[in-house]
């Protein structure tokens, strides 16, 4: 059945084609098709990879040795894909590939996403050493971009760090972070970002 | 997702300068150096006086060239002086909208309108002289007689409200790009929704390319009630989150308290990452 449906997705001819026979592959929910799910990130149709992102998302963790596996080098169109859906599965083994891209990918829409997924995954599913190590590397990297010279990733860090002030020990860390951008960033939008985050942690705080 | 290269890709460009030196270069006799340190100093936005100075007098260079009379240098140098905030540069680039080159006219538009050169409306409106009649494509070149959309957005920019009249007939121009223009400067000279309507129109019904430039409209005009659609926007997110940054910034006129529209453009800012 699967095998079917894969052979649709493989065999579609129009990007109408493609997007149906995407939405039926994924509706499966099987495992069998994460490998065609990933690989239609690199058929340049925006709409059958959001519905691809869509249904790896919600096979959730089993799909993320695959995801981490077939990241395209390559092409940064399916990279920012495969960053999107391993920051919403949120799946802590993505940690640090979610480093290395949002430090140094080339493109920003990718880096992006890897930041804000920096700041969501579920630690829990460490144990509390690996998982205090994992915070402190996220914490790091973040604080790293707050720095970028691109106010979009400075945004996105500011989102990331927003989320991740939700753990107790770098909290403190993080308050700082924002006090000093709230003074020294030159863009009144990033200004307001950070004014929004450390009113939503005040508001969690009290 | 296909993303722009050129906005999109970080470039390590050519040598790596220090202001010192890239002033120095502006001088030099090997005119493909001058070319880059005009460009150079814009991009990393310095400012200091020497810059300033030397940027202004490479506005009249005569040793760069092209075969066509362009003046790659002067268009750089001009480009440049808008980013660098100096009013000193006001009266160089008023002289460049009179150029031989359609280049450096455009370019100088388009710094005066980020200098809100008031001293240049009357020179930008000479150059809608004729109207629309005669915003005509010159034979043989890959654009009109004149830089129209850079000298309309100017106008808007700029605040001139007597130019209100002049700019109105351009939103029927054939050129569907100058007519955003257009309606990009009537929203900024009368704040009058309908313009502002019309761009969030033509986004639904255009092209990719002219959907960037829309965005790009939406955002320097900030208007506001174009928040959802430019989130919804069939475009990449990095030109939808430059587009609701500036509608985040008109939300930001004073520096206290977050208004409730503010939040609503960081909300849409956050589900684009």
């Amino acid at each position: 059945m699967t095998e079917e449906l894969i052979n649709a997705v493989n065999q579609a001819e129009t990007p109408t084609q493609m997007v149906t026979a995407v939405k039926n592959l994924a509706a499966a929910k099987d495992p069998a098709a994460i490998s065609t799910l990933i690989a239609v990130f690199g058929y340049n149709n925006p709409a059958a990879a959001l519905v691809a992102v869509k249904g790896l998302i919600e096979l959730g963790e089993v799909a993320v040795p695959q995801l981490l596996a077939q990241i395209d080098d390559y092409n940064y169109g399916a990279r920012a894909y495969s960053i999107r859906t391993l920051a919403a599965i949120a799946d802590p083994r993505a940690l640090d590939l979610l480093i290395s891209t949002a430090a140094t990918d080339f493109a920003p829409s990718v880096r992006r996403a890897a930041a804000q997924g920096l700041g969501n995954l579920n630690w829990s599913q460490l144990t509390l050493a690996e998982s205090q190590n994992a915070i402190n590397r996220a914490l790091e990297t973040l604080l790293l971009i707050c720095q970028d010279t691109d106010w979009s990733i400075r945004y996105a860090a500011i989102v990331g760090l927003q989320a991740l002030a939700k753990i107790t020990a770098v909290q403190e860390v993080i308050v700082q972070q924002f006090q000093k951008m709230l003074t020294d960033d030159t863009e009144t939008a990033i200004r307001a970002r950070v004014q929004l985050a450390t009113h939503s942690l005040e508001l969690t705080a009290s | 997702m296909i993303e722009p290269t050129t906005s999109e890709e970080y470039t390590e460009n050519g040598a790596q300068l220090t202001p010192e030196q890239a002033i120095a270069n502006l001088q030099s006799s090997d005119l493909s150096l001058r070319y880059y340190a005009a460009w150079w100093l814009g991009k990393f936005r310095v400012s200091q006086p020497e810059a300033i100075n030397a940027l202004i007098t490479a506005l009249t260079d005569e040793d760069d060239k092209t075969e066509l009379g362009g003046y790659p240098l002067r268009r750089n140098a001009a480009r440049a002086l808008g980013k660098l905030g100096s009013p000193q540069a006001i009266p160089g680039l008023i002289q460049c909208l009179e150029c031989s080159d359609f280049y450096v006219r455009e370019a100088a538009a388009q710094s005066l309108g980020m200098l809100g050169a008031k001293a240049a409306v009357p020179t930008l409106i000479t150059m809608l002289d004729g109207s629309v009649a005669k915003a005509v494509q010159v034979a043989g070149r890959p654009h009109l007689t004149q830089p129209y959309q850079a000298v309309l957005e100017a106008l808007g920019a700029i605040g001139a409200t007597e130019a209100i009249s002049l700019i109105q007939p351009f939103l029927q121009h054939p050129v569907l790009r100058v007519q955003c223009s257009a309606a990009r400067a009537m929203y900024q000279l009368t704040q009058d929704s309908q313009y502002g309507e019309f761009l969030v129109t033509m986004m639904h019904k255009s092209d990719l390319k002219l959907r960037r430039s829309i965005l790009g409209d939406l955002g320097a005009i900030g208007y506001m009630a174009a928040a959802e659609a430019i989130a919804h926007a069939q475009a990449e997110n990095s030109f939808k989150l430059m587009a609701l940054k500036g509608l985040l910034e008109h939300q930001l006129t004073s520096d206290s308290e977050l208004s409730d529209q503010a939040v609503q453009v960081m909300n849409l800012m956050d589900s684009l990452l």
